[in-house]
């Protein structure tokens, strides 16, 4: 780490301990929109790799059925459906997140308690529709 | 020997990339698209939870499916460079940075092609 000359008289030899750059993550305790902040960033990268799933379905849907088959019952097995429940609900979380942001880039809700009030809503909102989506979707699947 | 270069025009010499807004506005515009292409997404997948390939295939028949597939991979694609493009900037330098910039760059827009080419070919029951 370099030297910094700050406040140093002209001339004179600086030794100094390396000085906290930036008290980061691992100092503060952690607050709910801290989390949330940083689920928003997980659950983006998350929705990148779970963008190839939906591209897969598609692309073998489109390639033909024995290829629509396979992914099929990738995505049909114990860990698929788990694997899928995650992107859902990463998706809505990411979604609702983004509508916190929007809320933010108005000017709005950025006392304590509504700060408060739109992380802990995107975290239950987000489990919320994912649950509500997943059993809509399994009662449809039980028709099939 | 005097200089009268500042320390920063040593360390960079390089201008801003003049980017920003339009990412800023590009990234929250999609955002917006996002919303309702996730929408037909979740009633998509309601519709064809479990559903053999011929029905997926008659889904996307549909005019309106078929629009809201190339719109959810255009849109979809375009927010996910513009995110990872950030994830990246943030953690990622020196010498890796620019190729895994251009990877991104290139992966977004090869997924959103083959699942363009995907729907269209499911619409047009080729």
């Amino acid at each position: 780490m370099p030297e910094t000359k700050l406040g140093a008289a002209a001339g004179s030899p600086v030794h100094q301990a390396p000085r906290p750059l930036s008290p980061h993550l691992f100092i503060f305790r952690p607050y709910i929109n801290m989390v949330m902040s940083i689920m928003h960033r997980i659950t983006g990268a998350a929705n990148y790799i779970g963008s190839l799933l939906l591209a897969a379905w598609l692309i073998a849907a489109a390639a033909g059925e024995p290829q629509f088959n396979a992914v099929s019952d990738a995505l049909g097995s114990p860990l698929g459906l788990v694997v899928l429940f995650g992107f859902t609900w990463s998706v809505m979380h990411h979604m609702l997140g983004g509508v916190r942001h929007f809320i933010w880039d108005t000017g709005h809700g950025f006392e304590i308690p509504a700060v408060k009030v739109l992380s802990w809503g995107t975290l239950l909102g987000s489990l919320t529709l994912a649950s509500l989506i997943w059993a809509i979707g399994l009662w449809q699947w039980s028709l099939h | 020997m005097t200089t009268y270069r500042t320390p920063l025009k040593e360390a960079r010499g390089l201008g801003s990339a003049k980017g920003g807004t339009g990412h800023f506005w590009l990234q929250r515009v999609t955002a917006i698209s996002n919303i309702a292409v996730i929408a037909f997404l979740v009633f998509a997948a309601i519709r064809l939870a479990g559903a053999p390939q011929p029905q997926v295939k008659a889904f996307f028949q549909e005019p309106v499916a078929a629009i809201f597939g190339v719109l959810l991979a255009v849109s979809a694609t375009t927010h996910m460079r513009l995110g990872m493009q950030v994830i990246i900037e943030d953690y990622v330098h020196g010498g890796w940075k620019l190729p895994l910039l251009l990877l991104n760059t290139f992966a977004s827009i090869f997924i959103g092609a083959a699942v363009v080419l995907a729907v269209v070919k499911l619409y047009l029951g080729v």
